[in-house]
């Protein structure tokens, strides 16, 4: 009578463990093998400053990503003394064709992103002219003021998940960095 | 039918004596070893039903005489052997062989002593049920932290990978129920995926004996064990629950066993286990919750000569990581070491966010046995695995739901094992082992894979012997050979390829296609040849005294995160690149240990040394600067390496209620190469530990603990400058300073109540961290941005039933 039992109790067991395996077995993705293309990738990172017919553009571009071959700055002038231009910021995927606009992504989570401006060229100033939903700033628009003639850094910071608001210090907002480049700029 | 038997028996019994016709068969027997087949001296032979004796000869032959025609019921007993009954139908003279086992241990349960050891030549420590019950809501690597030499690299306090003598990952050994882990914990912040409240006892193996299980322990081996039960009819369980204040969590596990005289059993355990945030001394540690889900089963057939058992378990764990940790640049790196406490502290939640890892793990074996008589044991265990790991960062838009790492590993193999037992002073165990192993990078994550595809084919084999050469004194030698192959699929970035690392003069015959955009297909292949030993002397002396010797050739093939990762970590704002030139890894290791086992008064003194030549660790090489901003790159590389230390523990009574434990670890790991200390290497640590047991009243138990971390003061100086953008200026960035020396105290209490007839409740209260100290560990790969946990306040509950 035990006995029966016992092999009843295995049976029942084994129709388990077995089904167990089958349905561990089944594999719930479709795996095609091939190799993941980076879609969160932004390789290229465009500012371009503009007063009438005075266009500066300053131009980040790491078209291979992390890794790789570095990435290159191209500042396509100098910005002139005095002078007030409206900037706005362009974050690019160009590994893909055609290249992805990540500023829209930025855009659509504005409340959970901030770009910083910053500069040691003295009497230059950069204020944001946009806000996200909350009405704090977001930074895809700016507007850029010069002074007297100098030269020296302009960085350009983006960061996630930042403090909202702060004090318009990328340190103070906190966060992950997504994009932080430095260009070299002489205004005369 | 048995009843109605037994009378014709009694009746036959009855008229045996008064008629004497037919009764004058004669029943010869001899009684032999199973493994020897030598004969046995001095077996009593018991004819239950006529109640007549006899014992066996020198020769291990014995008759009896004038016995009547029908079924005669006899019972073997033999000093240290298992009591032996056969039923026999005679109506001739007959003669027959009878095999005695004195193996008892392998039949029944285990009856465990203090110093029982999987191998009597072998440095080892074991952790029993009690004490893996004390962590029944903690993982692995604190449970073996209570052992000397043993500590633990963690990512905050849920991920916590087990290291001995300063060697992690894949120099450790983690065999579970007979099977070799493999669960992906190649990184830093991998853990082994294992429910330790499914395992009855684990041993730590520092010394020689881990060959039978892989040639790679330079470490050593952690042997996680299931309990083997008794051979009869019960039903028993037990149910355990724990809180705490901490975490605002616990778990809950029950195990319910049925064993039948027959030889079957079967048991079943489930375990739930959920924490919210953690919390340090002065602040929430925001997204450090856990939810876990583990379940096994087991069940199977033993009997002397033969026996299977079958096993499956599943562990699904979901550890939050702090989010503070994830970072985006090696300035946000400086910014949190420089500043107090983590950036983001919120209220108390249980809900998980990303950052986290999500991870799955299947396991299923089945063993079969058979014995053969003045032979051996033969066995043959299948088993596989499937380890699925997905881990989610902070990502933006539509990937935030996305795993930016999604892996599945599946690991089979075949393990045919033969233990000979035959002769009396030597045992042989020897065995050979078949291992396929694929990695899938499962598409759809919108990153390139850490780990790229991969398939490995390993196979082994080994022989081990254990040879008495007196009464005191066992050696045990090992030798094992292994070959692996490896073969992935990787696309690498062309410049990576052809100028930064000259893969493409090196390796010219990986390249398997034409250049595409950036990337270059290729097909990476190796295989290895791997050679391994080990040498192990046991003596024992008077006043229980014993003195163990060991050596081990170790080898180990690089893992694929040596040769293949090539990332972006955001918890350490690094880039890790693992070489295609990284090549083997061979260590000789010396272990020797003086232990004294007595209740009274005991100790066990541990020296041990390795070098390993061609060590391969991750250091920091140079800094790159990416569309985020600057991170330090990350590079494996071998060197040439040395570790060295001694484990003490030291046992005493004090009097018939109180006694005292205390442990000391001394360490340290040089990189001979460039002549500075190793990375990541524990500190010299000790702890105390006074205990008052009263067994009269309700097993009252009251301990107070103290363990201390000594602050490292041997580390490589990796320390770096960078240029922050915001402050316009060059910044230190100190990634290598350690933290300061640090005192935990704890108290733990507990009784035992008698609840009903067979039932017992064991109640446990226990406080952590007992002052509230606030601490940094420097094996805390999270010490840059959080203090480590504050006071905790846990009371456990156990029916036994």
């Amino acid at each position: 009578m035990k006995i029966t039992n016992a092999i009843k109790t295995t049976r029942l067991l084994a129709l388990l463990f077995i089904s167990v395996l089958t349905f561990t077995a089944c594999s719930d993705d479709d795996d095609d093998h091939g190799y993941d293309s980076e879609e969160e990738l932004i390789t290229t990172v465009r500012y371009t400053l503009t007063n009438g017919n005075n266009i500066v553009t300053l131009t980040f571009s790491d078209p291979d990503g992390e890794g790789g071959n570095d990435g290159t700055y191209t500042v396509s002038g100098n910005l002139t003394t005095n002078l007030t231009y409206t900037g706005v910021i362009e974050l690019l995927n160009e590994t893909e064709s055609p290249a992805e606009d990540i500023t829209e992504e930025v855009k659509a989570e504005a409340d959970e992103h901030e770009f910083f401006y910053n500069s040691n060229v003295s009497g230059l100033a950069i204020t944001k002219t946009d806000t996200d939903g909350n009405g704090n700033p977001l930074g895809i628009e700016t507007s850029l003021t010069t002074g007297s003639a100098g030269s020296g850094t302009l960085t350009v910071i983006l960061k996630h998940e930042p403090k909202k608001p702060n004090n318009d210090t990328s340190a103070d907002a906190g966060g992950s960095t997504d994009v932080e480049v430095v260009f070299n700029i002489t205004v005369q | 039918m048995q009843r109605l038997f037994f009378l014709c028996a009694f009746l036959y019994c009855i008229s045996t004596n008064t008629t004497a016709q037919d009764c004058n068969i004669t029943f010869k027997g001899r009684i032999i070893d199973f493994h020897d087949k030598t004969p046995i001296y001095g077996a009593s032979i018991f004819v239950l039903n006529l109640n007549r004796y006899t014992t066996s000869d020198i020769d291990g032959v014995f008759e009896i005489n004038n016995l009547c025609k029908g079924r005669i019921i006899i019972e073997i007993k033999h000093l240290s052997c298992d009591t032996k009954q056969i039923t026999i139908d005679i109506n001739k003279n007959i003669s027959e062989d009878i095999f005695l086992e004195h193996h008892l241990e392998e039949l029944n349960e285990v009856i465990l002593k203090a110093s029982t050891k999987t191998e009597q030549s072998s440095v080892e420590q074991s952790i029993k049920k009690a004490v893996i019950e004390q962590f029944t809501d903690k993982s692995l690597g604190d449970a073996l932290k209570t052992i000397s030499g043993v500590s633990a690299l963690s990512t905050g306090n849920s991920i916590v990978k087990p290291m001995i003598h300063g060697l992690h990952s894949s120099r450790l050994l983690i065999i579970n129920n007979n099977v070799r882990m493999y669960d992906q914990e190649w990184g830093d912040e991998h853990a082994p995926n294992i429910d330790i409240n499914a395992s009855d006892r684990i041993d730590v193996i520092k010394g020689a004996n881990t060959l039978k299980y892989g040639s790679d322990a330079i470490g050593g081996l952690i042997l996680l064990r299931p309990k083997k039960y008794a051979i009869k009819d019960s039903l028993f369980g037990s149910t355990l629950t724990s809180f705490n204040s901490n975490g605002l969590g616990g778990n809950l596990n029950s195990e319910i066993i049925k064993t039948y005289k027959s030889g079957y059993y079967t048991k079943i355990q489930m375990n739930y286990k959920q924490f919210g945030d953690f919390e340090a001394p002065n602040y929430n540690l925001t997204n450090s919750g856990i939810k876990s889900l583990n379940g096994s089963v087991q069940f199977g057939y033993n009997s002397f000569e033969k026996g299977f058992d079958a096993y499956y378990s599943y562990v699904n764990n979901e550890f939050g990581i702090l989010q503070s940790s994830h970072i985006g640049n090696v300035n946000d790196l400086v910014n949190a070491i420089n500043s107090e406490q983590p950036r983001i502290i919120e209220d108390f939640s249980y809900t998980i966010n990303a950052p986290k890892q999500s991870i799955v793990h299947h396991l299923a074996k089945i063993e079969a046995y058979k014995r053969y008589k003045g032979f051996g044991k033969l066995t043959v265990q299948y088993d596989f695995q499937i380890n699925r790991r997905k881990e989610f960062d902070l990502r933006r838009g539509g990937l935030k739901n996305t795993p930016v790492i999604d892996l599945r590993l599946f690991t089979t193999s075949i393990q045919p094992n033969l233990q000979i037992d035959y002769f009396d002073d030597l045992k042989i165990n020897t065995g050979l082992l078949f291992r396929y192993q694929q990695n899938d990078a499962i598409s759809g994550t919108g990153t390139s894979p850490l780990i790229p595809d991969f398939d490995k084919f390993d196979a082994g084999i080994y022989a081990i012997g254990n040879y008495n050469l007196s009464e005191t004194t066992e050696i045990s030698a090992g030798f094992r050979y292994d070959f692996s192959d490896i073969n992935a699929r990787k696309e690498y970035n062309v410049t990576d390829w052809q100028e930064t690392y000259n893969y493409d003069e090196l390796f010219p015959e990986f390249e398997n296609g034409d250049i595409s955009g950036t990337d270059i297909p290729t097909n990476p292949r190796f295989t290895y040849h791997n050679i391994s030993a080990s040498l192990g002397l046991s003596k024992k002396f008077d006043n229980n005294m014993q003195l163990l010797a060991n050596y081990g050739l170790a080898s180990r093939v690089p893992n694929p995160s040596e040769l293949f990762s090539d990332g972006l970590h955001h918890s350490a704002a690094r880039i890790e690149t693992g070489l295609l030139t990284i090549g083997k890894e061979i260590a000789n290791k010396f272990v020797l240990s003086l232990e004294k086992n007595n209740n009274d008064f005991g100790f066990i003194i541990s020296p041990y040394y390795k070098h390993i030549n061609g060590f391969t660790q991750l250091i920091p090489i140079g800094i790159t600067t990416t569309i985020r901003g600057a991170f330090p790159v990350w590079e494996y590389n071998q060197v040439a390496a040395q570790i060295f230390g001694i484990d003490i523990d030291v046992n005493k009574k004090i009097s018939t209620n109180f006694s005292y434990s205390g442990s000391l670890s001394l360490l340290q790991g040089d990189n001979l190469t460039d002549d500075i200390p190793l990375i990541h290497m524990p500190a010299a640590n000790f702890s105390n530990r006074v205990s008052y047991i009263n067994a009269n009243l309700n097993q009252l138990t009251i301990r107070l603990s103290q363990k201390t971390i000594l602050q490292q003061n041997s580390y490589p100086d990796y320390n770096f400058f960078t240029y922050n953008a915001t402050l316009q200026e060059n910044v230190f960035v100190d990634i290598s300073s350690t933290p300061p020396s640090y005192s935990l105290f704890g108290l733990h209490t507990s009784a035992v109540f008698k609840l009903f007839n067979k039932g017992s409740l064991k109640l446990e209260f226990n406080i952590e961290n007992m002052f509230n100290v606030s601490y940094r560990e420097h094996l805390n790969r999270l010490r840059y941005f959080t203090d480590d946990l504050g006071r905790n306040y846990n009371l456990k509950l156990k029916i036994n039933y």
